[in-house]
């Protein structure tokens, strides 16, 4: 499985790399190339050149910008999963990190590269889906912005311009006293993609009822979905295990789930009530004080 | 293309094309044979070179992308002629390997992890290894084989560097 | 044989294979680099059945460094077709499709080009052009008459169909109050090792010699070389001291050789193929059995279990080599280690549109362990007894030993009983069910498995002629040479090749135990084919048995040769001449001695010392026969199969999330006697990989095909093997029975775990299904399977 053969380019900054990118429409940017290798040597991705963006400064950080914690696309997930900030501010995604694949691909796998390559049952965007994060690319000497809802919208397909490169993403913090996560997913083996992934993020009022909700579901439809209906149905409840289910149960009522040889749509619409259910009991556990389960999935 | 690689301390000037992959630079063109292509796409482990001290696979890296970063390979971690470290040495006492071909990138993994956590625990080391597949041997005695290299290196008073 | 303390055998010696491999210095065939070697890269179909109608070669050969581009018909007729193990002609196999393609992924052209990423960059540009034919996938269609031929001139999809009958079948099922009928499948599911098959090939036209380096596992691998080359075996090198990279049973790459020795003899430079794993998934041919078991069973109120019948029906893929053979070498412990009195079993073994099948890890015994280890936890549950008591009642007891089965195959010792003791002593059955219930009050499904099976090893040919009776064959033989040089230092070979299971070591410990010299002392080589003695490899559990016997013979004729020269030399009687430590002395006189240099020297150099008739030298040679072999089957296909039978008692305890059907293994046991224990760190590892491997093929993996015939677990993406999160701890408790067939006392250990392993962790899935009335018999157990069955009975139970 050798890889076709293609020109090699490194960028010193994005401009350049856009730049290359625009001259080219077989050529596409290279990061953590953790996915995008096997689909090269497997000969399904045939660029023409890769642009090599590991080494540009500029798109490697972890800060809070005031919007939000801002990090650049070429971050390593290993670096994300032991930071510090990132565990105060946006506990969403420390709590999913740990779960993409295993330490030696986070160790050179990027944010950006897994949010631009948009597996319907990746982490990643299952966390941007859930916490409006906004993505942010460079294109034609322009940097623009796009909200995650907006960016993810088919299986390994985004609204990422041509000749366009993801620059960063922002993930919005949640101020408040009482604020839980929870993140589920199940597969055969721990470090496989997710046959069904699951994220929430709650806030609790001073009278313990939900003042804020957010529900997402992955590797169930081409792409993660919110589940808006269950949230606006659980707003203002004490978010009670039946009610809970209920709203869950309604909002996955009708989605048509996604079926391969690993399970059937029927399982993953099921384990995604039950996932999205432990993922909300977990982040309400959280949100009163009580120690949130770290890796408490399925197995 | 030319390229740079800084292998196991030594500086290598080579040519190479974008496409190879690290892997592939290191055994035809440095002649470094104990990184093994299991899969050629990033599953089994059996590829994992240290890279900048961390486990990587060396099959998801074209060499070109290799230039600049310290890389250790199973070569680089053995003593000398006929000598073994002590990870090395563990694996024999345990007998955490048959039939060799998951060996070196489990005992990078093992160099990697004790570096970091000296004491790990059996969860721990576990943990570490998941990421490489073995078939032979049902993964217990490579589990061993690491806690007593843990063991014994704890009681060796050596510098935390060497290690590497 | 003897429970004596052994110098050497049975202590916890290190295994000297280690230490290449803990530096990285294994050789396998991918470190192999010849000078001028090219490489291959191979064509596929894409189709699971079609005409191929042409080949354009041109863009290919146009594109640099490629040197060739064969196809099946260059090839069919400069080859033989590849050796078969059933009579079927018409079921020609061939490394490269001629006129037609039988599955997705069959290799149809190979390109040679000077890096392997060139050859695949001139693969892609072959331009075939196909026209699709039906196909079937299912073995039960394949056998309906009316079904789409994968041959046609073979006029069927049955290479196989025989039925046996041992005992009074119909009149055991008539006298018996109670019967039960069960259906179990085993999934399609191989042993993958982490190496890929690899071969290197060169021929020298001047020697007349093709030098072969492979990583390969198979029996008479040179002869099926030479006999599809049409050159003499003895122009055929096999280099044995290629490591090989874990095969388990499937390293039998013979169409990637024949493929590539040809390519060298027409194009006149070294030729190397390693399969990419795409290759090896899709085209290796190294699939494992997909077998559907019918069982019957006749049982009385007590649980015994007089008769049995079943029928197997197998899924061997478009082409067979050996493996429908499959098939029979189970017939040899059809019964288990239980006392049914007779026994009626149907062999079938039919083609389809699927990649080839070839050997797996107990070639064929875990299938059919599976299948008797769930129909006797459903005997149990039929008569609401306890599954283990149900055991116990059936269970030969070692006073019955040796016991004969139904089919003619007599088990040589055994104490089952004691071993499930032992592990009960170990682990308390009460105790482990009290956990059970625990954890299913915590809302968990939960279940304890058990599972108790035969090992056989040693090995023996007797399958082949009892399914394909034009074969003779009533040996299986190994060998061993041992030279002690001028020097007085002593090498042993060993004359096959390894995959990790300590064979240098084991020879070195065998020798120095008989020897009575420090087995680190002792150089092992590995001699190519050509200087080799036979060897039947290691296969069917059978090297510490036959290589350990071969060892033992030749070390105990060099024992004798140094006894007679010492006693020659000390002018005394060979009856009071001892041996001890390397040293002959006079029995009650021991100041009269000749120590090893003596001995040596004189075997050397003083010839005139020497006793009459006795060659210089201290060379010695032994070609073991299989123990208890030698006979062919009779009329009714009853024959002495294996040697020897290791036992294997699992008892595991298991949770399911009854929401996602997710499987934990949450305690694992497993008892385990293979007689004399030579190594036991080796034999622990066995075990314990062993276990891994039937995890897998339990939970994991399967080589799952879509509507289309395409193969959908295609890479490790999809084609799931456990890392260590996905095997538990295990507690192996040893238990030792010998062998009165061996030297030592030993029995096989080489596909111990495997063979039990699946049957407990179904039996472990179906213990926790029972309280929802559901049960399931068809491996893998995927969560997503199980989450469905759970969500279906509770809806029915108005969960």
């Amino acid at each position: 499985m050798k890889a076709a053969s293609f020109e090699y380019s490194r960028a010193a900054d994005i401009d350049e790399a856009c730049a290359m990118l625009a001259a080219d429409d077989s050529a596409r940017v290279i990061a953590g190339g953790q996915t995008l290798v096997p689909m090269m040597v497997m000969r399904l991705a045939r660029p023409t050149r890769l642009i090599d963006i590991n080494r540009i400064a500029a798109l490697s950080y972890i800060r809070n910008d005031g919007d939000g914690v801002a990090i650049g696309a070429t971050t390593r997930q290993c670096v994300v999963e032991r930071d510090a900030l990132v565990a105060a501010q946006v506990p969403l995604l420390a709590r999913a990190i740990p779960n993409i694949g295993h330490a030696a691909t986070r160790a050179r796998g990027t944010i950006g590269g897994s949010l631009a390559n948009a597996d319907p049952a990746a982490e990643l965007p299952l966390i941007a889906i859930t916490l409006d994060a906004v993505l942010s690319y460079r294109a034609s000497g322009e940097t623009a912005e796009i909200p995650a809802r907006e960016f993810f919208i088919g299986p390994m397909i985004t609204t990422l311009p041509a000749g366009g490169c993801l620059v960063g993403v922002r993930f919005p913090v949640w101020q408040g006293e009482k604020i839980g996560v929870g993140f589920h997913e199940v597969n055969a083996r721990r470090s496989d993609f997710a046959f069904v992934s699951a994220a929430a993020q709650v806030e609790l009022g001073a009278d313990g009822k939900c003042k804020r909700i957010v529900i997402g579901v992955g590797a169930v439809t081409d792409f993660p979905m919110r589940l808006d209906s269950a949230e606006q149905q659980l707003m203002g409840t004490t978010l009670d295990a039946k009610a809970v289910d209920a709203a869950l149960r309604e909002a996955l009522a009708d989605i048509d789930a996604l079926a391969d040889l690993h399970a059937s749509a029927e399982y993953r619409r099921r384990a995604a009530i039950n996932l999205a259910s432990r993922a909300v009991a977990d982040a309400v556990s959280h949100a009163q004080g009580k120690k949130a389960q770290r890796n408490a999935d399925a197995h | 293309m030319r390229i740079e690689l800084n292998v196991n301390g030594t500086l290598h000037e080579i040519e190479v094309e974008p496409r190879t992959t690290l892997l592939d630079c290191l055994r035809d063109l440095l002649d470094l044979k104990g990184a093994h292509a299991g899969c050629e796409h990033g599953v089994c482990g059996a590829c994992t070179v240290l890279f900048d001290g961390e486990a990587v696979r060396s099959c998801l890296m074209f060499a070109a992308q290799a230039a600049g970063t310290p890389i250790t390979t199973i070569e680089g971690v053995t003593p000398g002629p006929g000598e073994l470290s002590p990870i090395q040495d563990a694996f024999c006492e345990t007998h955490g390997t048959q039939c060799g071909y998951c060996t070196p990138a489990m005992i990078l993994v093992a160099h990697a992890l004790l570096a970091d956590n000296p004491e790990p625990t059996r969860e721990e080391i576990v943990e570490a290894i998941s990421g490489n597949i073995c078939r032979c041997t049902g993964y217990a005695q490579i589990v061993e084989a690491i806690a007593l290299a843990a063991e014994r290196m704890r009681g060796a008073n050596r510098p935390r560097s060497l290690s590497k | 044989m003897s429970a004596d303390r052994h110098r050497y055998v049975s202590t916890d010696r290190r295994v000297r294979e280690d230490r290449r491999f803990v530096v990285g210095k294994g050789q396998f065939v991918a470190d192999i680099d010849l000078p001028h070697m090219r490489h291959v890269a191979l064509v596929t179909c894409p189709y699971p059945a079609a005409r191929i109608k042409t080949i354009d070669k041109s863009a290919a050969l146009a594109m640099p460094g490629v040197h060739y581009v064969l196809d099946g018909r260059e090839l069919a007729e400069a080859t033989l077709p590849l050796m078969t193990g059933l009579d079927t002609p018409n079921v020609p196999r061939r490394p490269l499709a001629t006129d037609v393609a039988r599955y997705a992924g069959e290799w149809v052209a190979a390109v040679v080009a000077d890096t392997r990423a060139l050859a695949e960059d001139a693969a892609e540009k072959v331009r075939i052009t196909y026209e699709k034919l039906p196909f079937v996938l299912d073995a039960e269609q394949a056998i309906q008459a009316g079904a789409v031929l994968v041959h046609q001139a073979h006029g069927s999809n049955v290479l196989l169909d025989k039925t046996f009958v041992w005992g009074e079948v119909e009149k055991d099922f008539a006298a018996s109050p109670r019967k039960l009928s069960l259906r179990v499948k085993w999934g399609r599911s191989a042993t993958v090792p982490i190496e890929t098959f690899g071969v290197a090939a060169s021929w020298d036209p001047w020697r007349e010699m093709l030098d072969v380096y492979a990583s390969i596992q198979m029996p008479r691998y040179a002869d099926q070389i030479s006999i599809a080359l049409q050159i003499p075996v003895t122009s055929v090198r096999v280099h044995h001291d290629v490591d090989v990279g874990g095969s388990y049973g499937v390293k039998r790459g013979i169409k990637h050789t024949v493929l590539c020795g040809y390519l060298t003899r027409r194009l006149g430079f070294p030729v190397r193929l390693i399969e990419d794993r795409l290759e090896n998934m899709r085209g290796g041919d190294a699939h494992g059995p997909e077998r559907l078991f019918d069982v019957d069973v006749a049982f009385d109120d007590n649980g015994i279990v007089r008769s049995m019948k079943m029928r197997a029906l197998e899924n061997v893929g478009a082409y067979a080599g050996r493996s429908p053979f499959q098939l029979g070498k189970p017939i040899g412990a059809i019964v288990g280690p239980y006392k049914i009195k007779s026994v009626q079993y149907r062999a079938v073994a039919v083609v389809t549109n699927k990649t080839t099948q070839e050997a797996v890890r107990g070639f064929g015994q875990g299938p059919t362990n599976l299948a008797l280890e769930r129909t006797m936890d459903e005997v149990a549950n039929a008569l609401g007894l306890d599954r283990l008591e149900i055991r116990r009642r059936n269970m030969i007891r070692r006073e019955e030993f040796p016991y004969t089965i139904p089919s003619g195959t007599t088990y040589d010792s055994g104490d089952y009983h004691a071993v499930i003791d032992k592990v009960l002593a170990n682990t308390s059955y009460e105790e482990l069910k009290k956990e059970r219930d625990r954890l299913r009050a915590g809302g968990k499904l939960a279940g304890i498995g058990i599972a108790a099976c035969l090992e056989p090893s040693g090995g023996n040919a007797t399958f082949e002629a009892l399914l394909n009776p034009s074969i003779t064959t009533s040996t299986f033989m190994d060998s061993c040479r041992i030279n002690v040089d001028g020097m007085g230092t002593i090498t042993a070979s060993m004359h096959t090749t390894s995959s990790g299971q300590g064979h240098e070591t084991l020879l070195g410990t065998v020798i120095g135990e008989v020897l009575q010299v420090d087995p680190d002392s002792i150089r092992v080589t590995r001699p190519d084919s050509l200087n080799s003695l036979p060897s039947g490899t290691p296969v069917g559990s059978r090297m510490a048995i036959m290589l350990g016997g071969a060892a033992f013979h030749a070390a105990h004729k060099l024992k004798a040769k140094l006894t007679a020269i010492g006693a020659h030399d000390l002018g005394i009687l060979l009856e009071r001449a001892v041996y001890k430590d390397g040293t002959v002395s006079e029995r009650d006189a021991p100041q009269n001695k000749r120590a090893w240099g003596d001995l040596v020297q004189i075997a050397f150099r003083n010839y005139h010392r020497m006793p009459d008739g006795l060659e210089p030298g201290l060379a010695v040679s032994h070609v073991m026969q299989v123990p208890t072999g030698g006979t062919l089957p009779t009329a009714d296909g009853r024959v002495q199969m294996y040697p020897c039978f290791s036992f294997e008692f699992h008892l595991v305890l298991l949770a399911i999330d009854p929401d996602l059907g997710t499987p934990e293994i949450m305690r694992y046991r497993v008892g385990h006697d293979c007689g004399t224990v030579i190594n036991p760190k080796i034999v622990r590892g066995m075990t314990m990989g062993g276990i891994a491997h039937g995890i897998g093929a339990a939970l994991y993996e399967e080589f799952a095909y879509d509507g289309e015939g395409q193969l959908m677990a295609q890479s490790f993406m999809d084609y799931l093997l456990p890392s260590s999160l996905e095997v538990p701890a295990v507690e192996i408790i040893q238990h030792v029975t010998h062998s009165p067939n061996t030297v030592l006392g030993q029995k096989g250990s080489g596909e111990s775990g495997y063979l039990g392993a699946p049957a407990a962790v179904a039996n472990a899935v179906n213990d926790a299904l029972k309280p929802l009335g559901v049960s399931i018999n068809t491996l893998p157990l995927k969560l997503s399977k199980l989450g469905d069955l759970i969500a279906e009975a509770r809806d029915k139970k108005g969960n």
